[in-house]
């Protein structure tokens, strides 16, 4: 009980931290997942084959093993310097673009054919089609799944905190080396956890609610 | 590509010089992303033949090896008991009595909420703390903290899955092995329990899958398994003064590539199989695991929802 009380500072930092983390490589996932989602069903050989294989490469590795990479081999091959929320944000966004990709793919795979049809009757080409006709409505049906998604993407935020970005793992490795019961710790950290993914379904279901549309 | 994408016609004389366009494009950014990374890795004398002949080293490759075997011995502890741990949370999450069904649901909301790097760390000290009472020695501590926090979180997620294979399952099953006279563990044992997994035995698969990549959390905890090891062997051994990141990581990285799209072929092959097979009984697709996307709404994974769709 005590640990809270007197590291109160420490985990509004670590809850920050988390929540920072989570924000940023959600968005960089989303903005990345989209695109090779585009990449997937477009009519470009090349393109499709990229997206193929970006989405198998990075569903089937390990997150541990793409943080790794982010904290060892980038910075000595590819640029120096980064701080570890920027290299924390590229794995984390890398590795949840692939699942985003497949959401938003399935998604466009929902909206009924006739849609699609009756825009490319119009003259539409295909990127007209994708974006103002195809996706907007691909939303809907993308909504739950990208929730799961971003849950699970909060707790995979954890790993961080073992490459030595400040979140919420990080304090608690942190808070056991002062001595601290690691059982107390457990669960104002779960708690944590807790809160920002409840934060995350409320938005979502709200979002649902708004977007929601008798088909 | 069978009957193309809706998203866009055959295309006609002018397109297809247009997408020809684009494809050479597309082809020529694509290789230049590559040829970019190869470009640096090799001014950083990555590339150099000695630093990939490390492989040829008989002990490199032992140690390879053993972590491979390490990883596999984890996963395949942890899968059974998460497979237990999953049936015996999803039956008492659809007991009669209250008591057993609070207890189960607060079980699986607790550690389905809870990072599993964090459950597995938890135990990682308590297990070290108490290695003496516990009669743990060597890396043993690891191993349990990795293996129970494996079997704690998967089988709470197991534990989802099965259950909404249970709901799955038609009612006039249930009501007629009653009407037969069956007991309540003799309609879950005979009846249910071998429909939902059935039914749901794709999804368990890709569950599976995501089980194993988890393994690798025990780098964290400094359990020498398949990505410590080569963590450690790229630190150590150093070639033309550069440690030997990236030949690890890519080896390694093919190597859980491959172990997991085995377990996830298997996962379609099934799927497939049981779409031939006139059981009646509808089989979940494979494509997602429940998981990485976790088991918030698993009920879905029947259906055919948003997941259904292959190539």
């Amino acid at each position: 009980m005590n640990v809270l009380l007197d590291y109160l500072p420490q985990f509004r930092d670590g809850f920050l931290g988390t929540l920072a983390i989570t924000a940023s490589s959600a968005l960089l996932a989303l903005v990345l997942g989209v695109l090779i989602a585009g990449f997937r069903v477009s009519p470009i050989p090349p393109l499709r084959a990229f997206g193929t294989a970006w989405v198998t490469v990075l569903r089937n590795t390990p997150l541990t093993l793409l943080f790794l990479v982010a904290f060892f081999v980038v910075p000595q091959v590819l640029f120096q310097g980064a701080s570890p929320y920027v290299l924390a944000t590229l794995a984390l966004g890398f590795y949840t673009s692939s699942f985003v990709c497949e959401a938003v793919r399935s998604g466009i795979n929902t909206v009924p054919l006739g849609q699609a049809e009756a825009a490319r009757s119009l003259g539409m080409t295909f990127s007209q089609t994708l974006g103002q006709i195809v996706l907007p409505q691909a939303t809907r049906t993308v909504l739950p799944p990208l929730s799961s998604i971003f849950i699970a993407l909060t707790k995979n935020s954890a790993i961080a905190g073992a490459f030595g970005y400040g979140e919420l793992f990080n304090l608690s490795k942190l808070l056991n080396d002062k001595g601290y019961a690691i059982a107390w710790i457990f669960l104002w950290t779960a708690l944590a956890y807790l809160i920002i993914t409840f934060a995350i379904s409320a938005v979502f279901r709200l979002l649902e609610r708004r977007m929601g549309v008798a088909r | 590509m069978s009957g193309a994408s809706v998203l866009y016609d055959v295309p006609g004389p002018k397109a297809r010089s247009r997408n020809l366009v684009y494809s050479v494009v597309g082809s020529l950014a694509v290789l230049a992303l590559i040829v970019f990374v190869v470009l640096r890795l090799n001014t950083q004398g990555q590339l150099a033949p000695e630093v990939w002949n490390i492989f040829n080293n008989a002990g490199v490759r032992t140690n390879i090896r053993d972590g491979l075997l390490t990883t596999l011995q984890v996963f395949a502890v942890a899968a059974v008991l998460s497979l237990v741990l999953g049936v015996l949370l999803a039956v008492a999450r659809l007991s009669d009595h209250r008591p057993v069904r609070w207890l189960a649901t607060g079980f699986i909301e607790l550690f389905r909420a809870v990072p599993l790097l964090i459950t597995i760390y938890a135990l990682w000290v308590l297990l070290l703390s108490n290695r003496d009472s516990l009669g743990l020695a060597g890396n043993q501590p690891q191993f349990w903290a990795l293996v129970i926090g494996l079997t704690v979180y998967n089988g709470s997620v197991q534990a989802e899955v099965l259950r909404a294979g249970i709901n799955s399952v038609p009612t006039g099953q249930r009501e007629a092995a009653y009407a037969l006279g069956m007991s309540k563990t003799q309609v879950m044992t005979t009846v249910l329990i071998p429909q939902a997994v059935r039914a749901m035995l794709p999804t368990i698969i890709s569950q599976l899958v995501v089980t194993l990549k988890d393994t690798s959390l025990g780098y964290i905890i400094t359990f020498e398994e398949l990505l410590f090891t080569a963590r450690q062997m790229s630190t150590n051994i150093i070639v033309n003064g550069n440690d030997t990141y990236v030949p690890f990581i890519i080896v390694t990285g093919a190597i859980y590539v491959a172990m997991c799209l085995a377990l996830s072929a298997l996962a379609n092959w099934i799927e497939q199989r049981g779409r031939r097979a006139k059981t009646g009984i509808g089989v979940a697709t494979a494509g997602e695991p429940v998981t990485a996307t976790d088991a918030m709404e698993v009920s879905d994974a029947v259906s055919d929802g948003p997941a259904a769709t292959k190539d």
